[in-house]
């Protein structure tokens, strides 16, 4: 490439070996402007290209919003022209409506125990989805602590004062108003809570839902009632105890489950009768680790957010 | 009842880095957390041998019923030849590769959170199986997520600011891929009805046959395919990789590179043969278009890396080329095509995680710093490191005997199957050998020339030294044993169709 | 168009979806550009649940023991919608983190500044 043009000039010559000699050094890019290199050149042009980038910048900005909003134009109109030839809304014989529906509604009740249908599918027909997205938010809740945990990379003085005087404020306050009404409402959203959960194979919710509404309450509870009333039940160590036991009850379950069933052996959960609070086989027991690990979330993500602890 | 072990691998292996993710928080020490891990994968890598050699020994695949109801209703998952080889490089790869950076990963993650790094591993581990192994495109989804939260998980690792910066940008483009990938699982539900992949196959079928939806059927190909690509860093979308894996440790910068922008590709292969049909793929010309920018990828990155002077970002932008090379396979839009762009998933895999890994030896003799001209001298201080960047090197510039050649050889013939595109790709591979060989051989040249003061050797970490030299191995047996391979994937492409 | 009409929980969707992708890639504010991500999820969900509703059927939860397909919506784009929202939980919360982070490191939520001041530490 370069040693080709190394008999035509002399001096150029030189300049293109020396060229070659510091790219191969790995002092130099290739592609960089066609300059001759000496030791201060070569800073001096460094920050000129540094220079120049800056000052394109503004341009290349333009473009970059330019063509986004012309892909995110078309991307709407494509999607309309697509939404106008999809099967019209609310329709009984749109493709959708198969045989895997039909299965689902008509043998789901006997087949996986459950009244809510959705709960039966999502926990027992199409488990490993569920199990999956279960893995997903332990998955978010562990990097949540890797990141906002408190440790020598993200610890800063300034930091720990302001954790300091916001407890030291919080000792001191008596929001009478907060208190009183939060000791009479958090009982009951714990009791809804528990409800929602216990009936997600009866009723709309279940171990989401439920949880969430649990973890609610118990932000509520440490906002009203302070930090350190929460720690005094509720630490890391119960944390991970828990949303980590319950996860592993998951696991071993649903792996149980998938074991028998892809190997046609006979599963010992008991069904028990459609419509009664223990029925269903596993779902119930799902639904409560999944509420648990989804309040224990909740709880966890506030805490880390705020505090940087459990 | 009779028990089928061989058929219950996929489901045991997803399982078994599903499980030593989700204990590993009761393990509060880091070097017992990376036991617990290398253990897991060790088995999961003999298991998925097992499988391997029974599948290819039979020459047949199969599905596994995840749970008590079969195919429409239930999750599946399918293994195969093809499955499984892609299962073993995986495991033996990110084995190798953890067990050569496992100082680096000690050094540079806090010790406190140590664990959390392995069960971030493990459960990228059980993701990048289950995206092998499903035969379901809403699990595909999910498992994306997993895959795409624990990689961003990964890059952010050291926990300085320059990595959490490199990690948000990761995360942002992976997020636009994901988002544009559930839009099309919605609309393919919608115009099919299913989720499972020979489900949704035969409902095409019959679309296609009757005539109706062809457009939005076209605009749920694009989204898919557009989704995966980006995910994959595809050319245009490349630009989180050189922050990422500058700001990585070099473990993690291996397996990113080597290991999860390739999982990508194997759901998209999947989906290509199991869902779409390589036939209506051909006909739709995403073919084509996945061909222009493979090739556009091969001569951009390569350009992108001769103006990089530190050798982390140029060897993300060789990673930018060479994922180009598996695009422009599969844009031949043959069988022939396809089988070279798998050929050359195995091969980048295991050269450029050796490259990633040797790298970190290398810039951890030259105190630390990573432009080119500070690493004079480097392989003469860690000798180890030196041949396994040279051989890397070579590899990847595509030299007779290492892995990168045979991958080069078969893009070449398979060109040959798809008349229009014949001279481009030869065109372009001659194009990109040389742009590979101009940013290669420098710093090869640099590493090995003798620098001024005294060499001071390094002590060899026995880890270290094994992983290279094993990796090493591996290349040369890909170079020269690659007949075997090549008929395996043959007979794994045959079977996914 | 009368189509268009007909779908027209799915074309609010696709036009959120849109609406969701643009903020995504142009919004500065990084915590507006993870909101730009949170409406182009619910963009998804909401074609979703439109696209499993049939005209005067109720929610898939047997009462009174019917067991007629005639009877119900199709439960399967519900549970996609649900497993859907956890993933995009889980996306959220660990993005926030991430962003609550890079401000405490770089005092400023503007991702080119963030940018440019990681490139400027990076050169020296």
């Amino acid at each position: 490439m370069n040693n080709t043009s190394q008999n035509t000039n002399p001096k150029e010559n030189n300049c293109t070996w020396k060229r070659f000699v510091a790219w191969v050094n790995g002092e130099e890019a290739l592609t960089l402007p066609k300059h001759c290199i000496s030791e201060k050149v070569e800073k001096s042009e460094k920050s000129k290209v540094r220079k120049n980038w800056e000052e394109t910048a503004e341009l290349r900005q333009k473009i970059y919003r330019i063509l986004s909003i012309v892909i995110c134009l078309s991307i709407i109109v494509m999607l309309l022209i697509t939404v106008k030839e999809l099967p019209p809304f609310g329709s009984s014989t749109n493709p959708a409506s198969n045989e895997v529906v039909e299965r689902y509604i008509e043998s789901g009740l006997e087949e996986t125990g459950a009244v809510n249908i959705v709960a039966g599918m999502i926990l027992d027909y199409r488990a490993f989805d569920t199990f999956g997205e279960s893995a997903v938010l332990f998955l978010a809740v562990m990097c949540v602590v890797i990141l906002m945990r408190r440790d020598s990379n993200n610890i800063s003085a300034e930091e720990d004062q302001e954790i300091a005087e916001d407890e030291e404020f919080e000792k001191e306050d008596s929001n009478i108003i907060l208190k009183q009404i939060a000791a009479f409402i958090v009982p009951l959203i714990f009791l809804f809570g528990i409800y929602v959960i216990l009936n997600g194979h009866l009723s709309p919710g279940g171990g989401f839902s439920g949880g969430a509404i649990v973890g609610a309450g118990l932000i509520l509870y440490s906002i009203a009632f302070g930090h350190e009333k929460v720690r005094t039940f509720f630490t890391f160590r119960t944390f991970t105890k828990i949303s980590v036991s319950c996860l592993l009850t998951y696991c071993a379950a649903k792996g149980y489950s998938f074991f028998t069933g892809a190997n046609h052996l006979h599963s010992i959960i008991p069904k028990g009768t459609p419509g009664n609070i223990l029925s269903s086989g596993l779902i119930l027991p799902l639904n409560i680790c999944v509420g648990m690990i989804v309040a224990c979330t909740m709880y966890g993500f506030y805490a880390l957010f705020t505090k940087g602890d459990i | 009842m009779h028990v089928n072990f061989i058929h219950n691998i996929p489901f045991f292996s997803i399982f078994l880095a599903m499980f030593s993710g989700i204990i590993t928080p009761f393990i509060k020490n880091g070097k017992y957390a990376q036991r617990v891990n290398s253990a897991m994968i060790l088995i999961v890598g003999i298991m998925s041998a097992i499988l391997f050699l029974n599948v290819t020994a039979t020459g047949e695949s199969f599905t596994f019923m995840m749970g008590h109801f079969p195919a429409p209703w239930g999750n599946e998952l399918r293994a195969g030849p093809f499955e499984a080889l892609m299962a073993i490089t995986f495991s033996v790869v990110i084995w190798l590769t953890l067990a050569g950076g496992r100082t680096f990963i000690f050094e540079d993650v806090l010790s406190e959170k140590q664990n959390l790094f392995f069960i971030v591993v493990n459960l990228l581990f059980a993701s990048m199986l289950a995206l092998i192994y499903t035969n379901d495109v809403f699990t595909g989804y999910v498992f994306i997520e997993i895959n795409t939260i624990a990689s961003c998980a990964l890059v952010m690792s050291k926990g300085k600011g320059e990595s959490i910066v490199a990690t948000i940008h990761y995360l942002i483009i992976s997020l636009l891929g994901s988002g544009l990938f559930l839009m099309g699982l919605s609309l393919l539900y919608d115009i099919t009805g299913h989720l499972l992949m020979p489900s949704i196959q035969q409902s095409i079928f019959k679309l296609m046959q009757t005539g109706e939806y062809q457009l939005p059927f076209m605009v749920v190909v694009g989204f898919i395919v557009l989704g995966l690509s980006i995910k994959s860093a595809l050319f245009p979308f490349h630009s989180m990789l050189p922050g990422a894996y500058q700001a990585a440790t070099p473990s993690v910068s291996g397996i990113l590179s080597g290991l999860v922008l390739k999982s990508y590709i194997i759901l998209l292969i999947k989906i290509f043969y199991c869902v779409f049909s390589i036939d209506i793929i051909h006909s739709l010309k995403v073919t084509n278009v996945l061909f222009i920018f493979g090739v556009c990828g091969m001569v951009m990155g390569s350009v992108y890396a001769l103006r990089e002077v530190k050798i982390k970002r140029m060897l993300a932008y060789s990673s930018v080329a060479q994922i180009g090379y598996i695009f422009m396979g599969l844009g031949l839009g043959t069988h022939v095509g396809v089988i070279a762009a798998c050929f050359h998933i195995l091969a980048h895999a295991v050269t450029k995680a050796m490259l990633f890994v040797c790298t970190g030896g290398l810039v951890d003799v030259s105190d630390k710093k990573d432009q080119i001209r500070n690493m004079r001298g480097a392989a003469h201080k860690n000798l180890i490191a030196g041949i396994a960047f040279t051989v890397g090197a070579l590899s990847m510039v595509g030299v007779p005997l290492f892995a990168g050649f045979v991958s080069k050889i078969y893009f070449a013939t398979a060109s040959l199957y798809s008349p229009g595109k014949m001279a481009a790709t030869l065109i372009t591979l001659a194009i990109s050998m040389i742009l590979n060989a101009m940013y290669f051989i420098p710093s090869v040249i640099a590493i090995w020339s003798l620098p001024t003061e005294k060499i001071e050797r390094a002590p060899v970490e026995p880890w270290f030294a094994f992983s290279m030299i094993c990796f090493i191995v591996l290349n040369f047996a890909l170079g020269i044993f690659y007949k075997p391979v090549i008929r395996i994937l043959e007979l794994g492409i045959g079977l996914l169709s | 168009m009368t189509q268009l009409i007909i779908n027209h929980y799915e074309a609010a969707a696709v036009i959120l979806f849109g609406i969701g992708f643009m903020n995504l890639l142009l919004q500065n504010n990084l915590i507006k550009k993870f909101i730009g991500l949170n409406i182009m999820d619910t963009a998804v969900y909401l074609f979703l649940a439109a696209k499993g509703y049939i005209t005067g059927r109720i929610a898939p939860i047997v009462v009174d023991g019917i067991l007629d397909v005639e009877h119900y919506i199709n439960p399967v784009p519900s549970g996609l919608v649900l497993t859907g929202i956890v993933v995009s939980v889980s996306v959220t919360a660990f993005s926030l983190a991430l962003v609550q982070r890079l401000y405490k490191s770089y005092g400023t939520l503007d991702m080119d500044k963030i940018m440019s001041m990681a490139r400027k530490e990076e050169e020296e």
